[in-house]
């Protein structure tokens, strides 16, 4: 198999302004990966399936990591002018002093696809892209229609995650209830106090209840004057 | 859950399935079957709809049994997550075990001495038997055949059990294998008593065949039902004995060659047609195959030990990194993905269900046959429902 820097090569080459990026895997596995932008993501996937040499045909497993956001402390070196008393006159002496400020790195919702080739008997190609944050801007393009393998896996990763694949043609829940609203895969998710709660008909049935004794109420009244 | 009757959107393509247009005589009928149907092998449901007997959309239904073990997993320490991954796919806990140990030695680097590299050959093959001769067993039970295939191949299960059993302690939650080798060593008397069990395989596999394979009923329930063609299986990222089923020749242990498969001389059955008939024979066909590594692997076991030295047990923390392995489970390609950000915790814990992505051909297998049919295709496609849900 090609390594994965003449992999982007290619990418390069044959779809214009693909926006390829190579991530290092720093760990002893040595599986670096692509990542790629957004908005060619489809158009790079069905080369890297189409394509005669790489022939990507086989999409193995695809995941949601999550990235919270990051409070980073930093010590900065400040210099102050302070008043002080040196030998009984006040006088005004510049002092070096290390402060702590913080600053909030943003966080992001991560899809990691891994690709094999059945054809060519390779792999693995990792591919992955990024969400622009956690919260408002969580959409991705969609891998299904390219790879079918990724139909009930992004349903997945949008149930736990919270990543919306755009041109998914069925994205529902898939291991949640639909009534659920979280996602229970991010970092920052808090268990529910009471683990047994799950929603039921009970308010709309004693409403219903109600509206209904009324009408037979009125209906009685009605037969009786 | 989605009401009964709602139609989600389609999407045409070539790899979604066709639209089947009903007769348009009488009403459509909506079917919930599960989950409690006694074919789905746990809590699963399809929501079916059907025009008469013919079947025109098939919605699965997921997550009776959702625990999100992979949250577990990510707040216990990396070899706690060992004995819970026995209860994914509990009919084979040993493949499981392999697989998560095989990425976790990815991650760390870790070496595996020989010896532990043959036990886990043969102890994954022996759960490749199990596995295929119950799924067999469970799918002619579905079929109308109560009882006696099932009874035939839990007859020789249980020998197998039983040797697991002697080895780890546990018929079904093995709990075996650790990150760079084995738990315990298996005696000589082990080693023996699993040699006579391999001796009596394939007369159970002639026996099991001779009462099936030429069964007219069998024949005429499964051969041209629920075809899954290569092109479709490939996109769709099926895996194991469903993908050979349909002639694909992929089989990971030839082609990432992990552990030591590369020493032993089997072939890979494939199938011609992709239908169930096909599914059944290339799963009794494996199971002589596995027979035959077992064979290789028996005599030539070396001696020394079955744990690494070097491997860490208290105080396990991978470097900062991230690692995908993958074994050729018994239903399919079982993998795991796992970040680590250097704490004694996995940052991210993926399973790669094979039993959950083989199901995602299933409405293009059952439309326009008839109901009793979806019941066979579904036992074919052979899940366990802790793997499919998680």
């Amino acid at each position: 198999m090609k390594s994965v820097e003449e992999i982007k090569a290619a990418i390069e080459a044959a779809v214009p302004g693909a926006g390829v990026e190579f991530v290092p895997n720093p760990g002893p596995a040595a599986e670096h990966s692509l990542r790629l932008a957004p908005e060619s993501a489809v158009a790079v996937a069905t080369f890297l399936r189409d394509d005669a040499d790489l022939a990507f045909d086989f999409l193995s497993n695809v995941t949601g990591v999550d990235w919270p956001d990051k409070e980073i402390a930093e010590k900065v070196k400040v210099i102050r002018q302070v008043t002080k008393t040196v030998e009984g006159v006040e006088q005004q002496v510049e002092e070096t002093v290390e402060e702590t400020r913080k600053r909030v790195e943003p966080g992001c919702l991560e899809a990691v696809y891994h690709l094999y080739s059945v054809a060519k008997k390779h792999g693995p190609l990792v591919i992955r892209m990024e969400t622009v944050n956690r919260t408002d801007q969580v959409e991705l393009p969609s891998l299904t229609p390219v790879w079918r393998a990724a139909e009930f896996q992004e349903r997945e990763i949008f149930d736990l995650y919270g990543i919306v694949f755009r041109g998914h043609p069925d994205l529902r829940r898939l291991l949640m209830w639909d009534g659920f609203k979280d996602h229970p895969m991010r970092k920052d998710y808090v268990d529910p106090d009471d683990y047994e709660y799950e929603p039921t008909a009970h308010d709309q049935v004693l409403k219903r209840a109600g509206e209904h004794r009324a009408a037979e109420a009125a209906k009685e009244q009605g037969l009786g004057t | 859950m989605t009401a009964v009757g709602t139609k989600p959107e389609r999407l045409e393509g070539w790899n979604r399935p066709p639209a089947i247009v009903p007769d348009g005589e009488g009403e459509l009928l909506e079917v919930a079957m599960g989950p409690h149907h006694p074919s789905t092998h746990g809590v699963f449901r399809m929501d079916v709809a059907l025009d008469g007997e013919r079947v025109i959309r098939l919605k699965p239904v997921f997550g009776y049994l959702h625990r999100n073990h992979e949250k577990i997993a990510e707040q216990a320490s990396y070899l706690a997550s060992m004995p819970y991954t026995d209860r994914l796919d509990y009919f084979c806990s040993l493949t499981n075990n392999w697989a998560y140990a095989l990425a976790v030695e990815k991650l760390a680097a870790q070496e595996v001495p020989e010896r532990a590299q043959y036990i886990r050959v043969i102890l994954a093959e022996l759960t490749r038997i199990q596995n295929h001769a119950s799924s067999i067993g469970f799918l002619i039970q579905e079929m109308g055949a109560s009882g006696t295939p099932l009874m035939y191949a839990f007859k020789e299960r249980e020998k197998i059990l039983d040797l697991f059993e002697s080895l780890t302690g546990s018929r079904m939650m093995c709990n075996y294998m650790r990150f760079g080798g084995c738990r315990v060593d298996p005696s000589a008397a082990w080693l023996d008593a699993t040699r006579k069990v391999v001796a009596g395989l394939p007369g159970f596999v002639d026996e099991f065949e001779a009462l099936l394979s030429s069964n007219e009923i069998l024949m005429a329930r499964t051969q041209g039902v629920g075809i899954l063609k290569p092109h479709l299986a490939v996109n769709a990222g099926v895996s194991g004995p469903m993908l050979r089923a349909s002639g694909v020749n992929y089989d990971i242990r030839k082609v990432d060659r992990y552990g030591i498969y590369d020493r032993f001389k089997f072939r890979v059955p494939l199938g011609d047609h992709g239908d169930v008939y096909d599914r059944y024979m290339v799963r009794i066909l494996e199971m002589r195959e596995s027979i035959r590594i077992l064979e290789q692997a028996l005599p030539d076991i070396p001696a020394g030990s079955v744990m690494d030295p070097k491997a860490k047990i208290r105080g396990f923390r991978p470097k900062p990194g991230e690692a995908y392995g993958r074994i050729e489970a018994p239903k399919g390609e079982l993998g795991f993905y796992l970040v680590s950000d250097g704490g004694p915790n996995p940052y991210r814990y993926r399973v790669r269900p094979p039993s959950l992505i083989n199901l995602t051909v299933l409405e293009d297998m059952c439309l326009g046959h008839n109901v009793a049919d979806v019941v066979l295709i579904f036992g074919s496609v052979d899940i366990v429902l802790g793997e499919v849900d998680r």
